[in-house]
């Protein structure tokens, strides 16, 4: 191994089946020190098993995972890591205070418990069993609990979900922060916004594979498709994907066709794959959404019903 | 929120990275088990009832055993040495497979700890709670039978019987680390019934027939509670109770190790 250039994570040609299940299939990813990587896709696109490996929870069937160069599979490697435990996995009888202790007891320099319990806004549940705390608190306790140790590297798996706006938007300043400090991140989500708010290059993943791996302008020029809704003279409710919803819109005005009770909103993210990866994608929807943005609702192949 | 990563450094420098002393990272692990398990007080309840229970139905009112000395005090050896072996069956079979199921076990394992302080504090943890039913187990003995031990004797015991207990810690957990929690429950019971009849703790090996007590001199039950009653009574176990326990200890390290290490992803089959 080099001493000069040594990725954060480096992941090449893995693959991990889970029986006859591929769950990720012959996988190479790189992520530079420093770098606030995002990893979007649909739930059981693989992100958690790839985050897996990373950690040293799972063994490659092939291929090889580094972390600092190290393999995770070693518990040495492991003290450059931190990572978010899943909300519902907070051992519940355990208080605040004593889980902050037991994880950061695993690092050589953790951060103070209080101080990081102040940090996160958690200084007063510090005595609360993790078992009486709401959803936004889990989340920022998990945060809070892949940062004790210092690490070098940080994996938040769907480190928002399920949070309301500002709690959402603290977690996401303690990330930035975190990463304005140096840490390397990888974290996975299935909101477009949340990767869209943090990341600087996004990799987006399906059926085991990586379908795009580029910046995060790049990304979401393909991802960012509208999804709009309306229901025509007829009283049928119909549903277009289109690139530009701005457009659309207008044309329809502008076409005088009849409509009532027009919605628009960002395609979710298993409609934006379906434009993404073009009809082979998993999710039941039919080929060929994109509608365009000059085509009539009446005339429209992508309509939906 | 200010600074976490304030200490963190884009270094590609290649220092390999410790983990924590094995000893601090086996108090830490003990620390969270031991407050785990007794924050849910029916578990520990249940380890220190059962044993007190089985001792008053089925010692104290055999007037022949409990005005005995020597019998009393192996009846409270052979009773002692079977909750010691159901706790730790139980305990870190089911115990160990029902946490595996726990979303917060895959966390627990990408910490920067490796299996041995984990199995440490398990086996210290399993130690502490047996203690917990044993105290009024010997108070019984003591109380309502002839059973009678030296100081001496009694710590000799307490100390026979934690060492006795690891080989059926390590074996919950080699049960506990490959099957799922339904398959450890009746798994447990088929080895845990059989081994203690087997090895003489609900039957004294006095009256098994000749075939039975060879096969029971190869159990670890038996080479448990002969060392147990050796350790009480001062009546001398068999030359061989020493070596089949290490026997059955070194196996069921490699076991707990071996059903550590093919753990992962097991469940996803």
């Amino acid at each position: 191994m080099s001493a000069v250039e040594v990725s954060a994570v480096q992941v090449s040609g893995v693959t991990r089946r889970f029986g006859d299940v591929v769950a990720l299939d012959d996988v190479s990813l790189e992520v530079g020190h420093g770098e606030l990587v995002g990893m979007l896709g649909p739930n059981g696109a693989g992100k958690s098993t790839l985050l897996s490996l990373v950690s040293g929870q799972r063994r490659p069937d092939a291929g090889v995972v580094r972390l600092h160069g190290n393999d995770p599979r070693d518990a040495r490697a492991r003290t450059v890591l931190g990572l978010t435990p899943q909300e519902t996995g907070l051992p519940s009888t355990l208080r605040v205070r004593e889980v902050v202790d037991f994880v950061g007891g695993h690092y050589p320099d953790p951060v103070p418990t209080g101080e990081l319990l102040e940090q996160f806004g958690l200084a007063d549940l510090g005595k609360r069993q993790t078992g009486s705390l709401s959803g936004g608190q889990k989340r920022r306790l998990a945060v809070a609990m892949s940062l004790v140790g210092r690490p070098r590297v940080v994996l938040l798996d769907e480190p928002t979900t399920g949070l309301d706006v500002s709690g959402r938007t603290a977690l996401w300043d303690a990330i930035r922060e975190y990463h304005a400090g140096g840490g390397t991140v990888l974290l996975t989500s299935h909101y477009l916004e949340e990767v869209q708010a943090l990341a600087e290059r996004v990799v987006v993943i399906d059926h085991g594979t990586v379908l795009a791996d580029d910046s995060l302008e790049t990304i979401l020029s393909r991802v960012g498709v509208r999804r709009v809704q309306l229901t025509d003279a007829a009283g049928v409710r119909q549903e277009h994907l289109v690139p530009d919803s701005d457009a659309f819109v207008r044309d329809l005005v502008t076409s005088g066709t009849e409509f009532r009770d027009l919605e628009i909103r960002g395609a979710s993210l298993e409609e934006a794959f379906g434009q993404l990866v073009d009809g082979v994608d998993g999710v039941g929807r039919p080929a060929g959404h994109e509608a365009p943005a000059e085509a009539l609702p009446e005339t429209t192949e992508g309509a939906v019903r | 929120m200010s600074a976490v990563a304030s200490r963190t450094t884009s270094g590609n420098e290649l220092d390999d990275g410790h983990t924590q002393p094995f000893l601090t990272l086996s108090w830490l692990h003990l620390k969270y088990q031991f407050l785990e398990t007794v924050r849910i007080p029916i578990a520990v309840l249940g380890n220190v009832l059962f044993p007190s229970l089985s001792m008053f139905f089925f010692v104290v009112p055999q007037t022949t055993v409990a005005g005995n000395p020597e019998l009393a005090t192996t009846a409270v050896a052979a009773l002692g040495l079977f909750a010691v072996c159901s706790a730790s069956l139980f305990t870190y079979g089911l115990g160990v497979a029902e946490d595996r199921q726990l979303p917060f076990y895959p966390f627990l394992r990408s910490l920067p700890a490796g299996p041995g302080p984990q199995m440490v504090a398990r086996v210290l943890n399993g130690g502490i709670f047996s203690l917990f039913g044993l105290l009024p187990l010997i108070l019984i003995g003591w109380l309502f039978t002839a059973a009678t031990v030296t100081p001496g004797q009694l710590l000799a015991g307490i100390g026979t019987i934690l060492g006795v207990s690891v080989p059926f810690v390590l074996l919950g957990m080699a049960i506990g680390y490959a099957l799922s929690a339904k398959a450890a429950l009746p798994v447990v019971q088929i080895i845990l019934f059989p081994l203690a009849f087997a090895g003489g703790l609900f039957l004294p090996p006095q009256m098994f027939p000749a075939w039975l007590d060879a096969i029971s001199q190869a159990t670890p039950t038996r080479a448990g509670r002969d060392l147990l009653v050796q350790a009480t009574t001062g009546v001398e176990a068999y030359a061989l109770a020493l070596p089949v326990l290490a026997g059955w200890t070194l196996l069921f390290v490699v076991l707990a190790v071996v059903a550590y290490r093919n753990d992962e992803g097991r469940r996803f089959r």
